[in-house]
């Protein structure tokens, strides 16, 4: 094998460097700052505008939904007895649920040095802030009077004359999101001053001083370098634990009820796993879009997204491993409400709900066993548009079927949406699009800097022996990367 | 490099800050204050369609509060008198007053006079007349002295705080039942109103709710 024909491109086939070249031009740090860079650089896009004008539209007519409910009541929404909890907590637990992956890939990967995080987490960490945005609207607007709101938290006062109830795990939501979204914007914006500082040094004018006021003084020194390490390491430590916390908490709310169907001791890993799931999703249905929008496909890879269909694969076998628990359960415990509560889910009014839920989720993510699958780019685009929907459905599924049937047939009942919980929720997407969009406008959305750091590491990847062998002599030549 | 900003942004920024959090704080405390039910609700006094005066009725005819509320102890509403309770009297006293020509246009047409609600609870909370009165807690604990009031004058916050007080601890306002609209009642030589409501808490096993149902149905 004296003849010496391997090209980088036939070395990714077998290990995937995480920075490609772009068309046949190799991809250094420059490289990447300009691609990167320019996006928000570059003169506003009729696309974008289009987009933007579109999102915002949706926005406004969630100020005005919410504005209808806070003046009328919170009647204008469907829920009544017995479902008392219907759309307004299906879409708080879904959007928290999507918030999952952001923290996952920024702090878990992160400690686990996953380096396929680097070129995904910026958006991933975006989209946890807006959805946590999306997400903290619903319980601030169905106590119905949201200028006491913050009656939520424990602060004192003479109006009531007591306290919140403490062994709710209600309050200690409250906690858990407040807590959970004040880290995560520390966090991301931790990790953006670098990149902030990037921007701010090819600007001029007005928006060097806005970016330079944003990068806090950023100058790149090894002391600044050392100390955002730290910073970074010691953020990621703290989100770590909210991973888990934060959804364990938020399946609480249900699993310390009494109700059939809620109390349940596999809550929290199951509520975990598919907040992961539905997280992923979403990130990969806006990385496909984004990428290719943006002309990032050789920083966000075929190879990201082959993991994160990995882990959807992973994360959606768990959620369906836990519906048949459930189901299992329900039948074991022997106790008829519970076998009642879970046969009328399957085969009761609701039924489609769950059948969509299954097929969706427990059916398509299986189809990423399959590698052809999982790089085919328009069939992971549809497969994440079907889990998002599958894992409302689920939210959907524990909430409204557990509740509709009461202990007494007397008060059973059948939930319907009204047009405001309708549009309320289509407005909460016009939120996140919104401020994801400006965020893609305005912000590097990918964490230049720490592409830049796994770039070398490209040079040094493993290769099979047989390929190394081979490469014995010429290894910096094949494998050289533009730095 | 040529730096973006001078240094005196440095000082710029501490101040910005400064103020900032001084104003937030200030915001926080003057809402809390303004809105603090004493301040907002209590002392609140709407000008009546008829000047009619309490002092002069219940004060100083020194008639019964049930005379003209005839449903506080049997419902949970307290009943406005109706035009005919006040033509009673009027169709002889005062009869040709100018002060009295609405209740008159009132009683000839059928039309009732529009009263101004003072003592106007939230929606959600279900207050009843009947069970507080029963119980033995007296006009005067949430209404004041009436029969001083030339105008009526809301006295108190009405406030949930200030509701749970009494229904954690209802002793200091209770007393017999038949004395509840004697304003000026005072308990007899040598027992306190405390002692004599204990009496009462436990003769007529009084236990007032403090959940949330209790008031919020």
């Amino acid at each position: 094998m004296a003849n010496l024909t391997l090209t980088n491109s036939d070395l990714d086939a077998i290990s995937p460097r995480l920075v490609l070249d772009k068309g046949t031009r190799p991809t250094g740090y420059k490289e990447v700052t300009e691609d990167v860079v320019s996006i928000i650089e570059a003169k506003t896009s009729r696309a974008w505008w289009i987009a933007f004008i579109v999102s915002f539209l949706t926005l406004i007519m969630l100020f005005g939904m919410l504005s209808y409910q806070v003046a009328t009541g919170v009647g204008v929404w469907g829920n009544n007895s017995p479902v008392g909890w219907a759309w307004d907590i299906t879409n708080f637990v879904f959007w928290i649920g999507i918030g999952h992956a952001g923290t996952l890939i920024s702090a878990i990967l992160f400690l686990f040095r996953q380096k396929w995080r680097t070129s995904i987490n910026r958006a991933a960490e975006a989209m946890t802030l807006f959805a946590v945005a999306c997400a903290g609207l619903y319980p601030v607007f169905h106590v119905g009077r949201v200028w006491r709101a913050y009656w939520l938290f424990p602060v004192p006062n003479t109006d009531l004359a007591m306290w919140q109830n403490f062994r709710s795990p209600l309050l200690w939501d409250v906690f858990a999101i407040s807590t959970y979204g004040t880290v995560s914007a520390l966090f991301w914006y931790v990790g953006l001053i670098p990149d902030l500082a990037t921007v701010r040094d090819r600007a001029t004018g007005i928006r060097a001083k806005i970016y330079g006021f944003l990068s806090l003084g950023w100058r790149g020194s090894a002391q600044h370098w050392t100390n955002y390490e730290m910073a970074y390491m010691l953020l990621a430590g703290l989100s770590t634990p909210l991973v888990l916390s934060v959804h364990t908490i938020v399946s609480f709310d249900f699993a310390t009820s009494v109700l059939p169907g809620w109390h349940t001791t596999i809550f929290p890993p199951y509520f975990v796993a598919g907040a992961v799931f539905s997280g992923f999703a979403m990130v990969m249905t806006l990385m496909v879009i984004f990428r290719k929008w943006f002309h990032l496909e050789h920083l966000v890879t075929i190879k990201h997204l082959e993991n994160m269909n990995k882990i959807m694969l992973v994360t959606g076998t768990v959620v369906g491993y836990a519906y048949g628990t459930e189901f299992f359960i329900a039948w074991y415990s022997g106790n008829p409400y519970e076998l009642f509560t879970f046969i009328n889910r399957a085969f009761g009014p609701y039924w489609w709900a769950y059948w969509s839920m299954i097929s969706c989720n427990v059916i398509s993510p299986q189809f990423f066993w399959s590698k052809k699958l999982r790089t085919n780019i328009p069939f992971m685009f549809v497969i994440s548009i079907f889990i998002n929907i599958g894992m409302w459905f689920e939210r959907f599924v524990i909430i409204v079927t557990s509740l509709h049937r009461d202990f007494l047939p007397s008060s059973w009942g059948y939930f319907r949406p009204t047009y405001v919980d309708i549009l309320t929720f289509v407005g909460t997407f016009g939120l996140f699009m919104t401020l994801f969009l400006l965020f893609a406008r305005f912000v590097p959305i990918i964490a230049i800097s720490e592409v830049k750091g796994v770039i070398a590491g490209d040079k040094h990847r493993h290769l099979p022996e047989h390929v190394e062998a081979q490469m014995a002599v010429k290894r910096d030549e094949i494998m050289k990367v533009v730095a | 490099m040529k730096p973006i900003f001078p240094k005196s942004l440095d000082f710029l920024i501490r101040a910005a800050g400064a103020f900032l959090g001084f104003s937030i704080l200030t915001g926080v405390a003057a809402y809390t204050y303004f809105t603090l039910p004493v301040v907002q609700d209590t002392g609140y006094r709407p000008e009546q369609p008829v000047p009619y005066s309490h002092k002069l009725h219940a004060g100083n005819l020194n008639m019964d509060c049930y005379y003209c509320h005839n449903t506080v102890a049997k419902a949970a509403h307290a009943a406005i008198p109706s035009t005919e309770t006040c033509m009673n009297c009027h169709t002889r006293v005062k009869s040709d007053s100018a002060l009295l020509a609405p209740v008159r246009k009132s009683y000839a047409t059928g039309e009732p006079v529009k009263w101004v609600k003072v003592h106007n609870l939230p929606d959600y909370a279900y207050f009843n007349h009947s069970a507080h009165v029963t119980a033995g807690v007296s006009c005067v604990s949430c209404h004041g002295r009436v029969d001083q009031m030339v105008e009526i004058t809301q006295v108190q916050p009405l406030n949930m705080g200030w509701c749970l007080e009494c229904h954690r601890n209802p002793a200091p306002n209770l007393r017999p039942a038949e004395l509840v609209t004697k304003l000026d009642w005072e308990p007899p030589a040598g027992k306190t109103r405390a002692e004599i409501g204990m009496e009462i808490v436990k003769a007529k096993n009084i236990n007032p709710p403090v959940h949330c149902g209790g008031c919020h149905r």
